[in-house]
């Protein structure tokens, strides 16, 4: 009996270490990048307003304004794209377009896609760009974040989708709607699950920089046409903590910064929007 | 009624085009599964027409001006590090799991829930410039002498913890779904009998998540396996089958970020990185049919 009260004692501390031992090293990471890169943006916050000079992850003057705005060149599109695909699968997917067994196919196939490690979709546009013997460009590099961020968005539409009830469905069949006109109704319902994946497949899309450190290639300057070679945050933070100076690895903490800053913000949009277009769901269900 | 003729042909005209649109998408993106599969193959043919399967799988020299393509430390590598990382990941996940869907109060799982979505969404540079300038100091000066051994911090053990921390959300999140879509009726049932809450869990409600909690160790393990940047970033590079956590390793993905500044030129470089891409393409397609195939078969066998 008393050995009983001890092994439920024991688990009760050890579920509460745990939970704390997951929150730890989340708290320990955010203040990390919030204190320390803040403290270099507080420092010298032109970094964020400069190109970088000549030499300079070889500890030379100069910020990364080029790699922000790469990063936003690279994933605004690569979202949009993987949206409107994404977006014809997940309705595709729907039981008013495919029959079970089709949309269970596809569903694994996506679930797949989505575990497959970023780096694989880089060398696989890499492999297509020496093929067709171009080199590293926005124009590259964007299609390697889109099938980064397709599963990812598919999944989340779908998903959304399939919470849609089967009687608003039925409701606008039965007023003679046919099946576009039906998913454009029921979308309003799912409105705010397909922003919310989307949002998600941006915030995965730009932090990866394993699918486009081959794909994009890199620059020192801001990309001026579709087949500059361009460079994003997280590739820009990756050389920035390798490299051997001080000064540019401190910059790694203020671009990482401003990463965390970015998805934070998508992350707050997202939950912002979600509420916002849940109004379209009746109250009760 | 020529308008109302009209109207009617313009909805039709609108029904085929974006059915015509959603099916052809969905038929591509079952179309680059295999695209990506075949390109892989077909650019490591070249490496793999050179050198026998087993040679290249079980050999130890990694030299590429030398052309010698081992691969044995990289897959040495990786799944040291990545069953390392499970390692130290599962228990806390699914401890956690269990505190988010059976005590903690609504407004507790939500702060924690809300936590969890922020920590899967943290770039995986993030966790590496962390690591990098925090963690592996803090191995090489204070864990290792601890331990009594000596190390520069950028081990295949600060890879490993790294990679635990990023794979706590995946499992933590699917498991704590599966735990709570078991039914009120099998707590109250164990619990009318006189266990008490952790016999209950773990009797009956571990049983019975079992299945959902075994496929979210399998895509963790898979998101373990991949993880390209972060891992790159603090396991030292170097092409040698780890003598011991604290030893400087490579595990396949952090080869093919490290081996780029030089592959462009030689083909058969660039064929033995995709090599290592397709071995990692192929292995976590295999987790992933596998983690289903469990989870169909448990729910089987549990009826759950």
């Amino acid at each position: 009996m008393k050995l009983r009260k001890l092994e439920e004692l024991f688990f009760k501390i050890l579920i509460r270490a745990s939970v704390l031992l997951v929150i730890f090293p989340l708290l320990s990471i955010i203040s990390i990048v919030l204190l320390k890169g803040g403290k270099v943006l507080i420092s010298d916050p032109k970094i964020l307003i400069t190109t970088p000079g000549p030499k300079y992850l070889l500890g030379g003057k100069g910020g990364f304004v080029h790699a922000i705005l790469g990063s936003l060149y690279l994933v605004i599109p690569a979202t949009l794209i993987a949206s409107v695909i994404g977006l014809g699968i997940a309705v595709f997917l729907q039981p008013d377009y495919s029959t079970p067994k089709i949309s269970e196919l596809i569903r694994m196939i996506l679930d797949i896609l989505w575990g497959i490690p970023s780096i694989v979709y880089g060398v696989f546009v890499l492999t297509i760009l020496i093929f067709i013997q171009g080199k590293g460009c926005l124009f590259a590099g964007i299609p390697a974040l889109t099938l980064l961020e397709l599963p990812i968005i598919t999944r989340y539409i779908d998903e959304a989708l399939i919470a849609v009830p089967v009687e608003l469905k039925n409701a606008t069949y039965s007023i003679g709607a046919n099946k576009f006109e039906t998913l454009l109704m029921v979308s309003k319902y799912a409105l705010s699950g397909i922003v919310a994946g989307i949002l998600i497949g941006m915030g995965r899309g730009i932090g990866d920089a394993a699918s486009i450190i081959f794909t994009s290639g890199t620059s020192n300057t801001i990309p001026k046409g579709l087949f500059d070679s361009v460079t994003a945050l997280p590739i820009i933070i990756f050389q920035q903590a390798s490299s051997c100076y001080p000064s540019v690895r401190e910059h790694a903490y203020a671009a990482a910064f401003i990463l965390v800053v970015i998805v934070g913000i998508l992350n707050l949009t997202s939950r912002f929007l979600t509420k916002h277009f849940s109004k379209y769901i009746p109250k009760g269900k | 009624m020529n308008l109302e003729k009209r109207r009617i042909i313009l909805r039709l005209l609108k029904e085929k085009t974006t059915r015509r649109w959603m099916s052809t998408f969905t038929f591509l993106v079952c179309i680059l599964f295999l695209l990506i599969f075949l390109s892989l193959l077909v650019e490591s043919t070249l490496l793999l027409s050179k050198y026998s399967l087993k040679e290249l799988l079980f050999s130890s020299k990694w030299n590429p001006e030398k052309y010698s393509f081992g691969f044995l430390p990289a897959i040495i590598g990786t799944i040291y590090v990545t069953i390392l990382s499970m390692v130290l990941a599962t228990p806390i996940a699914v401890l956690s799991a269990i505190y988010i869907s059976e005590f903690a109060s609504s407004q507790k799982r939500i702060l924690i829930s809300s936590f969890i979505d922020i920590l899967a969404g943290i770039p995986s540079v993030v966790f590496g410039v962390c690591a990098l300038l925090v963690l592996v100091p803090l191995v090489s000066n204070y864990i290792g002498p601890l331990i009594g051994v000596e190390t520069t911090g950028m081990c295949i053990f600060t890879a490993s913890l790294v990679l635990s921390v990023m794979v706590l959300p995946v499992i933590i999140s699917l498991s704590t779904e599966s735990l709570k879509s078991l039914p009120v009726e099998l707590r109250e049932a164990s619990l009318s009998l006189g266990a008490t809450k952790w016999e209950t869990i773990k009797k009956v409600l571990l049983k019975g998540a079992a299945p959902g909690i075994f496929s979210a160790i399998l895509l963790g393990f898979g998101r373990a396996f991949g993880e390209t940047m972060a891992v790159a970033m603090v396991i030292g590079g170097k092409n040698q089958i780890p003598s011991s956590p604290f030893s400087a390793g490579q595990t396949l993905p952090s080869l093919i970020v490290s081996s780029f500044g030089e592959m462009m030129s030689i083909p058969i470089e660039q064929s033995a990185l995709a090599f290592a891409a397709l071995q990692l393409f192929f292995v976590v397609t295999i987790f992933n049919f596998l983690a289903r195939w469990i989870k169909i078969k448990l729910k089987k066998r549990w009826g759950v």
